[in-house]
């Protein structure tokens, strides 16, 4: 058992370092400017505003399709986190060598459809997954996104996931 | 089918996140638009194959369906994405330039309806399929 006396910072560099492992291994997050902040085990994808991710340079908004990207994304790596919690904080994990191909693949998309709630503003934009459904093969997952205001929502996005079996 | 006009040509070029993405207007159809998409490691979302992120993906369905509208004989003016669904079916070659081909195959006053499919090498083995709802303002009868 791990001693329920561990120091916040061990926590902290634990979750950071595994989190981490999992968004650096996707070279489309970093072309898209998608990062990941954490509050305990909640994920909230940022997508930082750079003119390339404008779909409509006439009226200066964001890619529909680039949008429907961000929230695939935040439900790949919301799912893949929250499949690797317990054996994370079960300490199972060696953090000292610590790299993709020691951490299950990541989830593949089934199926993925957006709603565009209102046009994207050239701006950064958040989004959070609620996996609705996680079962042993086949997720369901729910992903809002917004911009300047939480409750005001820009797209919103229902995908299926396929789990992968763990790595042997 | 059609090579696409000089304006059609530009699309790409105009549309930022597709010029950042390498894609090209191919071909152009009184109701119907093709547009390629090189393969590119940036674009990578399985790191362990090398296959393109379903993201990528999106934008060129998302694109292509799009453009599809805009030339859309009754249309006037832009579009917008209203609501767009991906099926994917096998993960895409990795090194391989993706063809992506929509159409619109419905339209009403305000809405227009669309279908798309990208493939690689064979149109008979799809890598995703969307169907999509776009703002759509039909001409006024003459």
């Amino acid at each position: 058992m791990r001693q329920p006396q561990e120091p916040v910072q061990q926590v902290k560099k634990r979750r950071d370092s595994v989190l981490n492992t999992f968004v650096q291994s996707v070279p489309f997050l970093k072309f898209m400017g998608i990062s990941f902040e954490r509050r305990g085990d909640e994920l909230t994808a940022v997508l930082e505003y750079d003119p390339k991710l404008i779909g409509n340079a006439v009226i200066n908004r964001l890619h529909g399709g680039g949008t429907s990207g961000f929230l695939e994304s935040t439900a790949v790596i919301t799912l893949a986190w929250k499949t690797i919690w317990d054996s994370m904080e079960a300490g199972e994990l060696d953090l000292e060598h610590l790299n993709h191909s020691s951490l299950p693949p990541l989830p593949k998309t089934i199926n993925f459809t957006t709603d565009y709630l209102r046009p994207g503003l050239p701006r950064d934009a958040y989004a959070r997954a609620t996996i609705v459904r996680a079962g042993r093969r086949y997720a369901s997952v729910h992903i809002e996104a917004w911009q300047d205001n939480r409750d005001i929502l820009f797209a919103q996005a229902s995908g299926h996931f396929l789990m992968q079996a763990v790595k042997q | 089918m059609a090579k696409p006009n000089k304006m059609q040509a530009a699309f790409t070029e105009l549309t930022p996140l597709c010029k950042a993405m390498g894609m090209q207007v191919t071909d152009v159809g009184e109701v119907d638009a093709t547009i390629s998409m090189p393969y590119s490691v940036e674009l990578i979302g399985d790191p362990d194959t090398g296959v393109v992120h379903g993201g990528a993906v999106s934008v060129l369905l998302d694109s292509v369906s799009g453009l599809a509208v805009m030339i859309h004989p009754d249309n006037i003016g832009n579009t917008a994405t209203i609501d767009l669904r991906i099926d994917y079916m096998r993960p895409a070659p990795p090194g391989q330039t993706l063809v992506a081909r929509a159409e619109v195959y419905h339209t009403t006053q305000t809405v227009a309806f669309t279908r798309a499919t990208t493939w690689a090498d064979n149109p008979d083995k799809p890598i995703a399929q969307a169907t999509g709802a776009f703002v759509f303002k039909r001409k006024a009868d003459i």
